[in-house]
């Protein structure tokens, strides 16, 4: 894992070198966006997306403030319909089946596809334990071998060895980086086939970056991972696949090695290279 | 140098002023309890607390009934007035903003503008008048009406100050909206809104006026919610009106321990929510 503790690489090109390997093409998608459309009130935010997330692979989404990038993926697991004002239209397939189709629960859909937030969100009034068991806990579902699977799931979010003898403490006493592992595990214990990253190191120093970073590396072997970006360091570092975009739209998708080095489109050039955004 | 001379003499003038009018509001609320304690004092004993009201000139006369029966109206009051402010203060936070809402929000602030003796007069022509009598449910009716804006708002308030990202968190575990506000959304809020409704029962719990139409009052031991039923605050309006030196010393106990207990809610509500800002 020496793309790890390395030190910041300024130039994307280099970052290509400490880049997971290139990924094989035979992997499925797990998740396609089809002319997705979103808007907030009367302002249309997404103008018709389409992109295709492949399985057990990261998808990082990278572009400017204001572009859509968070707005998008939010739609991937129908968050977007929860604020005031906002809807989505389109499809979005999950395994092949839509789920904005008629007589798709919302609520189902989120237990399968997890999100993890940009600001780290552990419910203050449980403890660490409680937080890791929160998703169960919620639902009312009757867990057997309780232990077992929320040491599952703090081990599966590196977090373990630094909760192990505290867990009946609060969840807001850990430090940012802990707390947003936290909020990994908290996703993690549900057992989900998707996890949506929404810029999860922007609040986080340069340590606790890389221990997520590292998590997300490791939880890639198992699960289809997509992550909204605005370092395209990061992107760099840790995804298979990169679509940026732009205004609500998407200007290019490729893999990350080939986005980063030979960008098709001039828009995407000049991003990546710090002319804009 | 002389200009910071000058700045500094004002800013003391301007501090003196500060304390002074400090002081200034603090002597009626200083002399109240004062005056209250020094009168209540000799009034209080075992008996106040455990006997009966007695005609004048037999002794061990007390009031349990009335200490007993605040109690009472105010846990009527809860009954009737916390379900309904509660609820409806979570309506107004979570899917208030609409024109409903707004009007539910404009009836609760002038609701609680609504002078206490009105309420009362309200629920007489309801209450006691179809039930033929006064009652101890018609006061805890009365009470409960006089809570409901003051809980609506509070709760919506504390509500509201739950930050969204809790509310996210919840529902992108796969849990239904009602179960993230109940489990979540309210037990982050908890300790505010119980705070609210505990200053929301200390404001009730010294009223007078709506009592005299509904509750009324009573010289025996009753706990029968159909019956008139004492209460410190009536019990105290009763005695002070009366000619009897005797009356007037138990008149003040019954205003002590009244103040007392408003006093001790007032201070646990408090302590509630410091304990709860340090995590």
């Amino acid at each position: 894992m020496m793309f790890l503790g390395g030190p910041r690489r300024e130039d994307p090109a280099q970052g290509r070198e400490a880049a997971p390997r290139s990924a094989p093409a035979q992997a499925v998608e797990k998740l396609r966006a089809e002319g997705l459309k979103a808007w907030f009130g009367a302002t249309l935010a997404l103008k018709g997306i389409s992109l295709g997330m492949k399985e057990r692979r990261v998808t990082a989404i990278i572009g400017p403030s204001g572009c859509g990038k968070s707005t998008f993926l939010r739609c991937l697991n129908r968050m977007h319909e929860v604020a005031a004002g906002a809807r989505a239209e389109g499809r979005v397939l999950l395994d092949g089946v839509d789920i904005y189709g008629r007589g798709v629960d919302p609520v189902q859909v989120r237990r399968r596809v997890g999100m993890v937030f940009q600001k780290p969100n552990p419910f203050p009034t449980m403890s660490i334990r409680d937080n890791v068991l929160a998703g169960a806990k919620l639902n009312g579902v009757r867990l057997r071998e309780e232990d077992a699977l929320f040491e599952k799931a703090l081990r599966r979010a590196a977090l373990w060895e630094e909760v192990k003898d505290v867990l009946a403490r609060s969840g807001a006493s850990l430090s940012g980086g802990q707390q947003q592992r936290l909020c990994s595990a908290r996703a993690l214990a549900l057992d989900p086939e998707v996890l949506l990253m929404d810029e999860p190191c922007s609040a986080l120093d340069p340590i606790a970056t890389a221990r997520v970073e590292e998590l997300i590396h490791e939880l890639a072997e198992r699960l289809t991972i997509v992550i909204v970006t605005h370092n395209m360091q990061q992107a760099a570092r840790v995804s298979h696949y990169t679509a940026f975009l732009y205004l609500g739209e998407l200007v290019e998708y490729d893999e990350t090695d080939v986005l980063f080095t030979k960008p098709q489109n001039p828009r995407t050039e000049e991003y990546i290279t710090g002319r804009f955004g | 140098m002389d200009r910071y001379r000058r700045r500094s003499a004002i800013d003391r003038l301007a501090k003196a002023a500060c304390v002074a009018a400090v002081l200034l509001a603090l002597v009626p609320l200083a002399s109240l309890l004062a005056y209250v304690a020094a009168k209540g004092v000799s009034g209080l004993s075992l008996s106040f607390f455990t006997g009966l009201p007695k005609p004048v000139g037999e002794p061990d006369g007390g009031m349990v009934n009335a200490v007993t029966g605040t109690l009472v109206l105010v846990g009527l009051a809860c009954l009737f007035g916390v379900p309904p402010g509660v609820m409806a203060g979570i309506y107004l936070a979570e899917f208030g903003d609409n024109r409903f809402g707004k009007a539910v929000r404009f009836s609760a602030d002038v609701l609680s503008g609504v002078p206490s003796i009105v309420v009362g007069i309200f629920v007489y022509t309801l209450l006691v008048l179809w039930m033929r009598g006064f009652s101890a449910l018609a006061g805890g009716v009365a009470l409960g009406i006089i809570m409901l804006p003051t809980v609506t708002r509070t709760t919506e308030e504390l509500v509201r100050m739950v930050p969204d990202s809790l509310r996210e968190a919840a529902l992108a575990l796969g849990v239904p909206r009602w179960k993230a506000i109940v489990r979540v959304v309210l037990r982050t809020a908890a300790p505010g809104i119980l705070t609210g409704l505990m200053l929301a029962v200390a404001r009730v719990a010294g009223e007078t006026a709506p009592l005299l139409f509904t509750a009324f009052n009573n010289r025996f031991w009753s706990i029968d919610l159909s019956q008139p039923m004492a209460s410190m605050p009536v019990q105290i309006f009763t005695y002070a009106v009366s000619p009897y030196e005797e009356w007037h010393r138990q008149a003040w106990a019954a205003a002590l321990v009244l103040v007392a207990m408003v006093l001790a809610l007032n201070a646990g509500a408090r302590l509630l929510l410091h304990r709860r800002a340090p995590r």
